[in-house]
């Protein structure tokens, strides 16, 4: 009755579109949700009735599975369609995809997607709610909310605490939405990996650059260590993978020379021996674990607020019918 | 624009309703053996805890007290949309199966919490009897939901608001009838 949960609109894209309001009401949200899944019936019935789709265009087992998991614990009946890359337009086939989705009636589509802006266009062309499970290299807003809660989770708070995001940068979305959600909180968001992979003008999102992964340890109390995805060695942004673990690879050696101990945050899978050695990951101050816990209470979160049809009516009702 | 507040009852009549309800609880299951309070979160967990120390202080023995928060077992998220959910639900660490849960809540009105925390309480196992006790009955049910223990029964119509005051969260215990001013009548 004190409190009231932000306002969302229809669709979860991304965090840049969203106030600092409206992210700590998605963890505040979570909190409650991480009980559930520890119940003996991990079940509530606050979306029974709701279809959902999960909509995959790109290969994903955590996500989707996390999608799934927090779909069902919340009653939901679930879809999930996977497609790999198609010859004809992306556009349209998505749009068609999804028309004849909710021509079956459903209430709610999780996208993932390869090219950047899909899961906006999607939102934009079907009245149903769309959440973004990773769309090309734009956001993957889930994934930086669990990074959030995680982090909130362990250091208390998120503001004045200063994240290093390490790795590529250039193509992650995961780094992106991070660093929306980050700075909007109030932390100090560092980014550090190869110059190739950096970039350009990045400081404009309210980041710094650090070269070496030495004075990022130095300043951060979290590392949150990216994938580097095998395909970019292809695109000739690494020279080798032992080069990149060399330079560029979280290990005990380098993490003991940390004035304090650090947080390790990774979005998985894990390359171990390339962007984070064994002992790091399996390592004291891994939370890794915790961040794929956390990834199920907050897709929960996500899809609880965004389910509830007509946040605007709350306001009025409010107050009013039962204590 | 401010609420225009009546008084139902003071703090020495709540304390002598939750007193009888007390009484009224033991002498319904017989004793202690086996009870669980389980308030429905928020105002509900603070009449249980009042139970619970009346109980103690009769019987000698501090029954079992739990909570609920039924925001995920509501049926109006459609109509109302998203709320807050404020509280865990807690369970004795013995659960809840085969035992009295004698829910508790400030509170009784349509009849939808009432009937949201006991699809709640079969999730989470299977008492052996479940009771309905209220401090305050204000009527206007809308299910066929009936309490068993009851402080205070009185009709209050559709747009007042029954509110139960508690020292925890308001700084004193009282229950005050608001009308709202914008209000028709």
């Amino acid at each position: 009755m004190t409190r009231t949960v932000a306002h969302f609109g229809k669709d979860l894209i991304g965090l840049e579109p969203l106030s600092a309001d409206q992210i700590r009401s998605v963890l505040d949200t979570a909190e409650p949700f991480k009980e559930i899944s520890e119940r003996r019936i991990k079940k509530v019935p606050v979306l029974r009735g709701k279809t959902i789709v999960n909509l995959f265009f790109e290969p994903s087992t955590r996500t989707r599975i996390s999608f799934e998991f927090a779909e069902k614990r919340l009653s939901a009946d679930t879809v999930n369609i996977a497609t790999m890359g198609s010859s004809v337009a992306k556009g349209e086939t998505l749009v068609d995809t999804a028309r004849n989705l909710e021509a079956m009636r459903i209430d709610m589509v999780v996208i993932r997607h390869g090219s950047s802006g899909a899961a906006r266009f999607l939102a934009e062309r079907i009245p149903s709610n769309v959440i973004n499970a990773g769309d090309g290299s734009h956001e993957h807003p889930t994934q930086a909310l669990l990074d959030l809660l995680t982090i909130r989770d362990h250091l208390a708070k998120i503001e004045g605490t200063r994240v290093c995001i390490v790795g590529d940068i250039l193509h992650s979305r995961v780094a992106r939405s991070n660093i929306y959600g980050l700075v909007k909180l109030g932390a100090e968001v560092g980014v550090c990996g190869p110059p190739t992979l950096m970039p350009v003008g990045i400081e404009e999102l309210g980041v710094q650059v650090f070269r070496r992964l030495e004075e990022a340890i130095e300043w951060a109390d979290v590392l949150n260590v990216l994938r580097l995805q095998l395909e970019r060695m292809q695109g000739g942004y690494v020279p080798s993978l032992r080069e990149y673990n060399r330079v560029y690879g979280v290990s005990t050696a380098r993490l003991e020379r940390a004035p304090k101990d650090i947080l390790i945050l990774h979005p998985g899978p894990m390359n171990r021996g390339v962007e984070i050695d064994s002992d790091v990951a399996d390592g004291p101050h891994s939370v890794i674990l915790k961040q794929v816990t956390n990834g199920v209470a907050v897709r929960m979160a996500a899809l609880y607020l965004l389910a509830g049809g007509a946040p605007e009516k709350a306001e009025s009702a409010k107050g009013g019918i039962e204590a | 624009m401010a609420h225009t507040r009546t008084p139902l009852m003071d703090e020495m009549t709540v304390r002598r309703s939750v007193s009888r309800m007390a009484r009224e609880i033991t002498e319904l299951v017989g004793g202690t053996e086996g009870l669980v309070l389980m308030g429905i979160h928020r105002r509900g967990d603070e009449i249980a805890a009042l139970l619970r120390d009346e109980i103690h202080e009769a019987e000698g023995i501090e029954p079992a007290l739990g909570s609920v928060d039924i925001t995920l077992y509501r049926d109006d998220l459609g109509v109302i949309g998203p709320r807050p959910v404020e509280g865990e639900s807690t369970l004795p660490s013995d659960g809840i199966d085969g035992r009295v849960v004698v829910i508790v809540d400030d509170v009784l009105y349509t009849g939808r919490t009432a009937r949201a925390a006991l699809n709640e309480l079969m999730d989470w196992g299977r008492p052996s009897r479940v009771y309905l006790c209220v401090l305050v009955d204000r009527g206007g049910r809308e299910l066929p939901i009936q309490p068993d223990i009851v402080g205070r029964k009185v009709e209050v119509i559709g747009n007042r608001r029954v509110e139960v005051l508690v020292p925890e969260l308001d700084g004193r215990l009282a229950v005050e009838i608001l009308k709202d001013p914008s209000g028709d009548s």
